[in-house]
């Protein structure tokens, strides 16, 4: 997982509440074998036409967003159906932060376990952070997770509040495996101390 | 110093394999084996290469192709199903970028993981062992812990060798006594959950024990382990004997020689110790005990042969009612229809439950000498290459293929609605298998669960049928 520490990029505005997973992602893309490649289907029913042209009003389809980094939303986003392909959209087309007022919990907990950081933040302040984002390129928001601030490009500092254990791993890239690899040593010491014991479960 | 306390074998297994304890009672538990396949592996791997780690121990690992494929001579031909394929094309794929062990799909040894594994002697007492597949249990038959995990698991176990697990708690169905005559491991199990429901189990790993399951043999035990998933346990597990060694003995992947030695005096020391407690017991009387099929679409919903289709009026609460009279509704039965009077179109031999020789053997026993009834498809479908081969050896194909039924290549089957062999709508299955929801074996299939020997029966009568009325030919 890729560590989490300063972003800086063009923020997209979704002014929505209850973007659910299907929206993110709807279902017929998930008969997949893979967790890359969902970027091209992100958000596929309010981004594509039918015949798979893009709706040129959708506002990752505009030039200033082609390459946002952050989403601004509001309520309940991430609702719906526990897919982990929702995150795995997102990541795959660039997404690392999405702001809003609060998350669907199974959304809140996947992404932080993708490596996207997703950061509640009071609804007002987010319809700040909209107006923001509507600036497009001419206004960069950056995330610092290490003094977990979101700086507005007028440089009005705006903190956010999370879970400690969740910032010290996505700051370090800690997903699930990699937590576990930092019990390396003590895996090592396990594998010796069976293969002397059972060394028939060592090829 | 104080004698030590006394430990289960499932308390036995899990200390030896805790690599370290966080803070919360969570263990990071150490997987001695790891059985990979199709369905469940794709985006596991995929998340090894996004994050550039390797699997940490290939030689712990197996990979196999089961759930997807034909059964019949077109596996030879290529996978006609575009989905199926490019599951089958992945898992081939990452086996060689990551080096990971594998059988081929025309491999003799190809087969269902969860009969690969203790056939190839893969699955052996005291050791942990996982796979993408819920039914996993069905090797704690070897003395051994085993249960099923995610895709993220899958994972974390090929970056790791490990799993987080929170300890699961003790649970012993102590089943003595001598099966009557007619009675097989399938219909102790079904037993077992008619008495205690689907989540009979939950939270709990449950040890079978007493006089009538130390008298099974492997493929019996496994049976029993294999469904304990539907008694909503986490594992099963019989603890590993004189049988158990005797069957490992010589398996390719199994110690020799001085090794093998050793492994027995150390596997000898893990069955439970006298007094060990458990946090639930459940006995049953193996005598009790008689031909049985499941009639709804929950695995608890089973009877005696003999029974007759409940009547859900009957029932005292009113979610139960209304439930009752759904799978009455679905399973398109009368309530007090005689059981034996159930007309079946499809008869399915094979699945994880009892595809193995001694399940082969069983139902050619009932078969032989006799006709398939009129308008009734009955597939038989070994549990790999190598049960095939064996019973092909034992003439166990003449038996089948003269007797009308179909006698086909190793895989998953009629088990699951995920290949070509499917149910269709409304049709009625007698089916060796483990699962009786709605549409498991195809959308709108109805399925009665009930043991080899009682699949036979029911493919000679065209109905479900007590194998007790369907003796071998000849005997007394
Ligand atoms: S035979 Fe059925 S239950 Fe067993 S692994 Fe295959 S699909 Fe699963």
């Amino acid at each position: 997982m890729k560590p989490f520490t300063t972003l800086t990029g063009v923020a997209a505005p979704l002014p929505a509440a209850n973007i659910d997973t299907d929206k993110i992602i709807p279902a017929r893309f998930l008969k997949t074998i893979a967790r890359t490649g969902l970027g091209q289907h992100l958000f596929a029913n309010m981004r594509f036409n039918e015949d798979g042209s893009e709706k040129p009003d959708f506002v990752l389809n505009q030039p200033a967003y082609r390459n946002s980094e952050i989403l601004i939303a509001y309520e309940n986003f991430g609702c719906g159906s526990s897919r982990e392909h929702a995150p795995w959209a997102l990541l795959d087309f660039g997404i690392r932060c999405v702001i809003a007022p609060d998350f669907a919990d199974i959304f809140h907990n996947n992404s932080f376990k993708n490596g996207i950081l997703p950061i509640r933040l009071p609804r007002e302040i987010c319809e700040k952070l909209m107006d923001d984002a509507r600036l497009g390129g001419n206004a960069r928001l950056t995330v610092d997770l290490e003094r977990s601030v979101v700086v507005r490009p007028n440089g009005e500092e705006i903190p956010f509040e999370i879970d400690p254990f969740r910032r010290h791993c996505l700051l370090n890239g800690l997903d699930d495996i990699g937590q576990t690899l930092q019990h390396k040593p003590a895996i090592d010491s396990f594998e010796a101390r069976q293969r002397a014991a059972q060394p028939w479960l060592y090829a | 110093m104080s004698a030590e306390k006394p430990r289960t074998l499932f308390d036995k297994i899990w200390a030896h394999h805790v690599v370290d304890t966080l803070p919360d009672g969570t263990a990071l538990l150490y997987i001695d084996r790891h059985l990979v396949h199709e369905v469940t592996s794709p985006q596991a791997f995929e998340g090894l290469r996004v994050a550039g780690r390797p699997v940490h121990r290939p030689d712990a690992t197996m990979a196999v192709i089961d759930h997807n494929i034909a059964t019949d001579e077109t596996r030879r031909t290529g996978i006609l199903d575009p989905e199926s394929r490019l599951q089958v094309e992945t898992l081939e794929h990452n086996v060689v970028e990551f080096g990971v062990p594998f059988i081929p799909l025309l491999d003799a040894r190809q087969g269902i993981v969860h009969v690969i594994g203790p056939e190839q002697g893969l699955s052996l007492p005291g050791m942990t062992i996982v796979c993408g597949d819920s039914h996993t249990s069905t090797h704690g038959a070897m003395g051994a812990l085993a249960f099923g995990i995610g895709t993220s698991e899958v994972e974390h176990v090929l970056a790791t060798q490990t799993l987080l697990q929170k300890p699961a708690k003790n649970m012993r169905v102590t089943v003595d006594g001598q099966l009557p005559l007619g009675c097989t491991a399938k219909d102790i199990v079904l037993a077992i959950i008619g008495k205690i429901g689907t989540a009979g189990g939950t939270g709990h790993v449950i040890e079978f024990a007493g006089e009538a399951i130390r008298a099974l043999d492997m493929a019996g035990r496994m049976t029993v382990c294999n469904m304990s998933i539907e008694a909503g346990a986490r594992a099963g597990m019989v603890a590993p004997d004189q049988t158990t060694f005797d069957y490992v003995k010589g398996r390719p992947f199994a110690p020799k020689g001085e090794a093998f030695d050793r492994a027995v005096a150390w596997w000898s020391t893990l069955p439970s110790d006298p007094g060990a407690h458990f946090d639930k017991e459940v006995f049953l009387r193996a005598e009790d005990i008689v031909p049985m099929v499941t009639w709804g679409t929950s695995p608890e919903d089973v009877a005696p042969i003999t029974a007759s289709v409940p009547d859900p009026a009957a029932a005292v609460d009113e979610t139960r009612r209304a439930q009752l009279q759904r799978m009455v509704e679905y399973m398109g039965l009368t309530p007090g229809q005689k059981l034996t009077d159930l007309k079946v179109d499809v008869v399915f031999i094979g699945s994880c439950t009892n595809s193995r020789i001694e399940d082969m053997r069983a139902a050619a026993a009932i078969a032989k000498g006799r006709h398939v009834a009129e308008g009734v498809r009955a597939m038989v479908v070994p549990g790999s290459g190598l049960v095939k081969l064996q019973a092909e050896q034992e003439g166990l194909d003449r038996v089948f293929l003269d007797a009308g039924f179909e006698w086909r290549e190793a895989g998953c089957s009629m088990c699951l609605g995920m290949n070509p062999d499917k149910l269709t709508p409304g049709q009625r299955s007698a089916s060796t298998s483990n699962r009786n929801f709605e549409g498991r074996q195809g959308p709108g299939g109805r399925t009665h669960l009930l043991s080899p020997a009682m699949a036979a029966a029911a493919a000679l009568a065209g109905h479900l049928a007590d194998v007790r009325d369907w003796q071998p030919v000849g005997s007394a």
